[in-house]
């Protein structure tokens, strides 16, 4: 399935590459490129009726000539999808003016575990702390076991002022208590959480529209999982029309899926997504960016900004020195690790890096990704062995580790550990050998990034 | 009675009766409208797009519907297909077969004591929930069990936990919020041990499988429970939201790599998602699906079946026969 994905690039510059030096392009020469397309969007869970009249845009602009008169067809044609991508996720986010009365009431809602309550409490946190507002939550969630519980702990976790309600109350009746303890307690935001429920559950959608106009709410949201699929669309076509929506959160983001629902729920609600979710901790909450959701959803990742960067500041010929090392088959060495390090640290080191790749690419890497003062410290620990312990590791015994440690001012851990992450590399570096990452390193010199060639 | 569903013929024929309802709303995706779609239409090019279509609507992916459109397609090149009712049995067939190998229920009839049941999944899929109704299904067959509340990071899962436990009559073993979940998951383990009950449930905590470092939580609950009893678990079951799209696939094939999944539930089939996430992970995975959810009742949670799910995806709100 990624695999077809991951290639969407390759595959497209193949194809349209097939259309230059054609007269011109036609439905018919273009077709194969635009199923890739479909196929790709439809992998990344962008519902079919969506994915449809996009690309019919597509095609539109394709069929100009910008394409064709491209030295790099399929770079310019991604470049189209991504600003198509763009421009249809973007658009006026005017949520959140806060300009009404106070308490401004931010009602959310969605399907079961789409991650509401964690979402309430995230909003608290960013309206106190960004803000400076003074805010209450209430849950009106009394079917789900310790759901109102749970909104009490994290209204604690993040400073936000609690309506417990009384036991045995009504949603509605909920809400309008604790309407009236904001007002009373001159809070500015009042957040309503709401029990999760289903868009074809005629009675609790019923009670969610009793909540709303219960509690006079000036935003109403609509909470969704990034991981969503096609049937995303009817759950917000039916909370889009019972509630008259004014934005969507989307939630769970720092998964590793593609997020298509961003784009489809953009295009059936019409409303903007305003905030992104991407972490378990109350302050990680983003606000959207069409850019990077773009990128995401083609799974490109910001290869070209990357690319770029590489080349700008890398050193092109200890790359290609390293290429040519590893595809003779000539032991990788701490002497090659360093300067990879020192170039790292050079580019801004590796997190800004991993931030620009796909997110297939780095899926599982990003907790372990060092800092800039690691990469630094594993400098020092290269720069306090000998010459020959950096050419031949293996003479390094524990003694000599003892020795490192201390010369560098760390642990023998730690030693340890940059000793097995070399071993690590090093037997990657010979699986490659002559391979791929040669190739890799060679296109540097070329100046076209690997996938467009 | 070798299966943990011990329901007689009569309430398992209603829960898949209710299935069929639940599945096949009026909006529903094959049922709707396939036969009008084909009637007075020759099967060609177009019809066959038609049903991709709907496969890929309901987040069947793209490589699981290719694969039953290509068998359909050989069949309508081999004239074998020339009518509505063969296609759709057809259709049928082809989805049954990747399915029926997968329709595999859980036995815990053996005589390991207790029988270690973990449950994985990502943020919000339905574990805890999951939980609940499996262990009412066990309390109901007169199984001991106990539940031990391994999600110490969300706030108030043990109390979630807690309230399911008193409901079902289970015991739970707990501890305090942020707590390490191995220990917990051990204490409770040794617990189960003592009082000699026959089933552990072990909740955790949600995870996204691309956090590396949860991830390595998590196989630090399995190796604790190892250490305790190298046979155990007996069970590692993921549990999927059946709203989710393609990642689902991502998630069953991560979780199977860290944990060595053993058994699928998928939740929360109640709403229009289709469930066509099943056949992609049937087809591409293998794993044994368990369990299906389709609403919040105790009673509306069900053995996976293969037959009895496909002609619930195919098949219109009333049995044809």
């Amino acid at each position: 399935m990624a695999a077809m994905f991951d290639n969407l690039t390759s595959r497209l510059s193949r194809t349209v590459d097939a259309l230059r030096g054609r007269g011109r392009i036609t439905e018919d020469n273009i077709a194969e490129t635009l199923r890739d397309v479909r196929m790709a969007l439809l992998e990344a869970d962008v519902a079919l009726p969506v994915v449809k009249r996009f690309i019919e845009g597509v095609r539109a602009k394709a069929l100009g000539s910008e394409v064709q008169q491209s030295l790099t067809p399929g770079q310019v044609f991604v470049g189209i999808l991504h600003r198509e991508l763009v421009a249809l996720m973007g658009g006026a986010a005017a949520g959140f003016t806060l300009r009404a009365q106070p308490p401004y009431v931010v009602l959310l809602a969605g399907l079961q575990g789409a991650g509401k309550t964690t979402t309430a409490a995230k909003l608290a946190r960013w309206l106190i702390e960004a803000q400076k507002k003074r805010v209450l939550l209430v849950s009106t969630d009394v079917r789900r076991p310790a759901a109102i519980l749970q909104l009490e702990r994290l209204a604690a976790q993040v400073g936000a002022g609690f309506f417990a309600a009384e036991a045995g109350a009504a949603p509605a009746q909920i809400a309008a208590d604790a309407l009236a303890q904001a007002k009373r307690g001159l809070y500015d935001v009042l957040i309503v959480d709401t029990a999760g429920r289903l868009h074809v559950d005629a009675a609790l959608m019923d009670e969610a529209r009793e909540i709303d106009r219960v509690a006079g709410s000036h935003e109403r949201l609509f909470v969704v999982d990034a991981m969503a699929g096609q049937d995303a669309v009817n759950a917000a076509k039916a909370f889009g029309s019972a509630l008259d929506l004014t934005g969507v959160i989307l939630t769970k983001a720092d998964g590793d899926a593609r997020g298509g629902v961003a784009l489809s729920v953009r295009e059936i609600t019409g409303k903007p997504i305003v905030f992104v979710g991407a972490g378990e901790k109350p302050d990680a909450l983003e606000p959207f960016d069409p850019e990077r959701m773009a990128t995401r959803i083609l799974g490109m990742g910001d290869v070209v900004a990357l690319v770029e960067q590489v080349r700008r500041d890398a050193d092109v010929d200890e790359a290609q020195r390293l290429a040519r090392k590893v595809a003779k088959g000539k032991g990788f060495d701490f002497n090659d690790l360093r300067g990879q390090l020192e170039q790292l640290l050079k580019m801004g080191g590796l997190a800004s890096l991993m931030e620009k790749l796909p997110q297939h690419l780095t899926r599982g890497a990003a907790t372990q990704v060092p800092g800039d003062r690691e990469v630094r410290r594993q400098i020092a620990i290269i720069n306090s062995m000998t010459r020959r312990e950096r050419r031949q590791p293996g003479v390094i015994d524990g003694s000599r580790r003892r020795r490192i440690a201390a010369g560098a001012g760390v642990q023998v851990q730690d030693v340890n550990r940059l000793l097995k992450q070399f071993q690590d590399m090093q037997r990657m570096m010979k699986s490659m050998k002559g391979g791929r990452l040669a190739r890799m390193l060679g296109s540097l010199k070329g100046g076209r990034p690997p996938g467009f060639l | 009675m070798a299966t943990i569903d011990s329901d007689n013929g009569g309430t398992r024929e209603g829960f898949f009766r209710r299935l069929r309802t639940k599945l096949n709303k009026p909006d529903s995706w094959l049922s709707y409208d396939l036969a009008n779609l084909f009637r007075g239409r020759a099967i060609d090019g177009a019809a066959l797009e038609e049903l991709e279509t709907r496969l890929l609507t309901a987040d069947v992916g793209v490589e699981a519907t290719n694969e039953i459109l290509e068998s359909l397609a050989q069949s309508v090149r081999r004239k074998e297909l020339d009518d509505v009712d063969a296609l759709v049995d057809a259709l049928k067939n082809a989805i049954f077969g990747i399915l029926e190998p997968c329709a595999k229920p859980l036995d815990i009839s053996g005589s390991r004591r207790p029988f270690v049941l973990l449950v994985v999944g990502v943020n919000g899929s339905g574990k805890t929930t999951t939980i609940g109704k499996l262990a009412q299904k066990l309390r109901d067959d007169g199984k001991s069990v106990v539940l031990a509340a391994g999600d110490t990071f969300r706030a108030a899962a043990i109390e979630q936990l807690g309230v399911w436990a008193d409901r079902t009559g289970a015991a739970m073993v707990a501890q305090q919020a942020g707590a390490d979940p191995a220990a917990v998951v051990f204490d409770a383990l040794q617990s189960a041990r003592s009082r000699g009950t026959q089933v552990l449930i072990c909740d955790t905590a949600g995870r996204l499988q691309n956090q590396a470092h949860l991830m390595d939580e998590l196989k630090k609950v399995k190796r604790v429970i190892q250490r305790a009893d190298p046979s155990a678990p007996h069970e590692v079951l993921l549990v999927l939201d059946a709203n989710q799209g393609q990642n689902a696939l991502v998630q069953a094939r991560e979780f199977n790599e860290a944990m060595g999944v053993t058994g699928l539930a998928l939740t929360k089939l109640d709403g229009t998602a289709k469930g066509g996430i099943v056949v992609a992970i049937a087809r591409q995975l293998r794993l044994p699906i368990r369990y299906i959810g389709i609403g919040e009742g105790a009673d509306d949670f069900g053995v996976f079946d293969a037959r009895s799910f496909t002609d619930a995806l195919v098949e219109g709100a009333e049995p044809s026969e």
